[in-house]
C-alpha cells in the first residue's frame, strides 16, 4: 500500500505552566489510516487531538498536518482547519442556527461557494448521516445522537479529509451511542482519515488500523488492534483494557 | 381511565390565613396603591395650595400643541422633545460603536489593548457626567474647535460607551468557548467567528441591560441643558423662565420622559420575545 504520512509530530511537549501536558509525543498517522487514542481521563489523548488543528499550540518539537507545519501564529492555520474536521464531545452546534444553517455557514463564508451548491452538499451529508428530515430543526430541538450526527455531518461539509473526533460519545445517552459510531463506521468505510479518542472498544475492533495507548501524557503503546487487544506489551495498558472490558 | 380534572379525592390543602388572602386579593391591592398615591398626590397639591400656588395648567397645552391660523403645529415642548430624541439617537449609535471598540479591545488578548480599555473605562466611570460634560465643552471643546452641541454629542457618547462596553462584554463572555472551537475549527477568522457566530449568540443577553442603558441615556440627556444645548429640559427652563409656572411645567417634562422610556422599554421587551422564540 503506498500511504503517504499525513500527520507527523516529533518529540512534541506541552505545557500549562509548569504542569507538562505532553510528553515527547511522536507519532505519524498515514492518509486513510484510522487511528483510535484511549487511555485514563487526563492521560493528555484530549490535548493531543486538539493539538493537530491548532485548538491547542504545542510548547516543543514539530508537528506537520497536511504538509502545513503547525505553530503559534502560523498563517496557514485557518487554511489547515478547512481540511482538517473536527467533533467535539459537547458536539457545539450553533444554537441559534437551524440545521442546514448550521452545515451551510462553513462552506458559504469561509470556502465562499454559492449558497446553492452549499445546500446540495449539506443535503447530500444530511443523507449521510441519516437524518435528512431535520434539515429544518434547531439543534435544541434535536436529540443528543441527532446533534452529534448534524456535527460531524458539518465537518464533512467542509470537504475535509482529515477527521478528528474528541470523545464524540462520551455525553450522549447509552441508547444513542450506536447511532453515532454508526455513523462514524461508514465514514470510516469511505477511507477518510480518522483520528478518533474514544473508550468505545468495540468501534476501535471494528475500524482501527491503529490502537494508540496514552498515559500520563506520554504514549505507551502503538499496536495494530488485534495485537493491541489480545497482547499488549505493557503492564499498564492490560490493566487499563481490563479495567474498561469487565463488563 | 381516570378523569384527571376531578381529582383523587384525597383531603385537600388547609387554605392560607384569612387575612393573608384578604391582603393578596387583587381589588384590595389596588386599593391600597390608589389611597398611597392619593395621598401623595393630595399632600402634594395641598402644600402647593398652602403657598398660595397659583395653578394655571389651561395655558399648558399651548406648548405642546396648538392650532393657529397656519394650521397645526408643536409647541415647544414637543419640539424640545425631537431635539431629545435626535441627541439621544447620534449619542447611543456613537456610544455603542465605541463600546463594541472598547469591548472587543478588551477581549483581544493583547496586553496594549487591556490596558488601554481598562484605563479608559475606570477613567469615564470615577468621573461625575457633569464634570465630563465641562470638561467636553470648557476644555475639550476650545482647543479642538467644536460647538456646544458635538459637545454634548460626545460626552454622552463617551459616558455610556463605557458602561454599553461592559455589557457587550459580559454578552461575548456568556458564550461558551466550545463555540469559538467550532467556529475555528471550520476555518473561521477571529472577526468571521465575532459576525457569524458569537456577536448573534449575545444579542439575546444584551437586550435586557442595553435597554436599561438606553433609558439611562435618555435620562441623563437632560443634564446637557446646563450649557444651554436646546433639547426637552432646557425648553423647559426656559419656559418656566417666561410664565414662572414652575410646578405645570416640570410635572409636564417628567411625564414626557417617563413616555419615552416606558415606550423604549416596551418596544424591547417585544424584541426580546423574538429573539427568545429564534433560540
Amino acid at each position: 500500500m503506498n500511504r503517504h504520512p499525513i500527520i507527523e509530530v516529533r518529540n512534541l511537549d506541552k505545557f500549562y505552566g509548569t504542569f507538562q501536558a505532553l510528553k515527547d509525543i511522536s507519532i505519524t498517522v498515514h492518509q486513510g489510516e484510522r487511528v483510535v487514542i484511549c487511555g485514563p481521563s487526563g492521560s493528555g489523548k484530549s490535548t493531543l487531538i486538539r493539538c493537530f488543528n491548532a485548538l491547542e499550540t504545542h510548547s516543543s518539537g514539530s508537528l506537520t498536518v497536511d504538509g502545513v507545519d503547525v505553530f503559534e501564529g502560523s498563517k496557514e492555520i485557518r487554511r489547515l482547519r478547512q481540511e482538517v474536521g473536527m467533533v467535539f464531545q459537547q458536539f457545539n452546534l450553533f444554537p441559534h442556527l437551524n440545521v442546514l444553517e448550521n452545515l451551510m455557514i462553513g462552506p458559504i463564508k469561509v470556502r465562499k461557494i454559492s449558497r446553492a451548491q452549499a445546500e446540495r452538499t449539506a443535503r447530500k451529508y444530511l443523507d449521510r448521516v441519516h437524518i435528512p428530515e431535520q434539515a429544518e430543526k434547531y439543534p435544541a430541538q434535536l436529540s443528543g445522537g441527532q446533534q452529534q450526527r448534524v456535527a460531524i455531518a458539518r465537518s464533512l461539509c467542509m470537504e475535509t479529509r482529515i477527521m478528528l473526533f474528541d470523545e464524540p460519545t462520551s455525553a450522549l445517552d447509552p441508547e444513542m451511542i450506536n447511532e453515532v459510531l454508526d455513523v462514524m463506521v461508514e465514514l470510516a468505510d469511505t477511507g477518510m482519515t480518522m483520528v478518533v479518542v474514544t473508550h468505545e472498544m468495540g468501534f476501535a475492533r471494528k475500524v482501527a488500523d491503529t490502537m494508540v495507548f496514552m498515559e500520563d501524557g506520554r504514549i505507551v503503546e502503538v499496536a495494530p488492534p488485534d495485537m493491541f487487544f489480545t497482547a499488549p506489551a505493557s503492564e499498564r495498558c492490560r490493566m487499563f483494557l481490563s479495567q474498561i472490558l469487565e463488563h | 381511565m381516570p378523569d384527571d380534572s376531578v381529582g383523587s379525592g384525597g383531603i385537600p390543602v388547609p387554605k392560607p390565613p384569612v387575612h393573608q388572602r384578604f391582603l393578596n386579593s387583587v381589588p384590595v391591592a389596588i386599593l391600597i396603591y390608589a389611597v398611597v398615591v392619593g395621598l401623595i398626590f393630595y399632600g402634594s397639591f395641598a402644600g402647593a395650595q398652602n403657598m398660595g400656588y397659583n395653578w394655571q395648567w389651561y395655558r399648558v397645552p399651548q406648548y405642546l400643541y396648538s392650532f393657529t391660523d397656519d394650521g397645526f403645529q408643536w409647541g415647544e415642548i414637543v419640539i424640545g422633545l425631537f431635539a431629545t430624541i435626535r441627541l439621544c439617537v447620534v449619542s447611543f449609535l456613537l456610544a455603542t460603536v465605541l463600546g463594541l471598540l472598547v469591548a472587543l479591545l478588551r477581549l483581544s488578548g493583547l496586553v496594549m489593548g487591556t490596558a488601554v480599555s481598562v484605563g479608559f473605562l475606570e477613567l469615564i466611570r470615577n468621573i461625575p457626567l457633569l464634570v465630563l460634560l465641562y470638561l467636553f465643552y470648557y476644555v475639550l471643546g476650545p482647543i479642538f474647535g467644536f460647538d456646544r452641541y458635538t459637545a454634548s454629542v460626545l460626552t454622552l457618547a463617551v459616558f455610556h460607551s463605557a458602561l454599553i462596553s461592559e455589557i457587550f462584554r459580559a454578552g461575548i463572555n456568556a458564550i461558551p468557548l466550545g463555540q469559538w472551537e467550532a467556529a475555528k475549527s471550520i476555518g473561521m477568522s477571529t472577526a468571521q467567528s465575532y459576525r457569524y457566530i458569537i456577536l448573534p449568540q449575545s444579542v439575546r443577553f444584551m437586550l435586557p441591560p442595553i435597554t436599561g442603558e438606553m433609558v439611562h441615556l435618555v435620562k441623563s440627556s437632560a443634564i446637557v441643558s446646563v450649557i444651554a444645548v436646546a433639547e426637552l429640559t432646557t425648553v423647559g427652563r426656559n419656559i418656566i423662565s417666561d410664565t414662572y409656572m414652575s410646578f405645570e411645567i416640570w410635572f409636564t417634562v417628567a411625564i414626557v420622559y417617563l413616555l419615552v422610556t416606558l415606550i423604549l422599554s416596551i418596544g424591547v421587551s417585544f424584541l426580546e420575545k423574538r429573539y427568545a422564540v429564534d433560540q
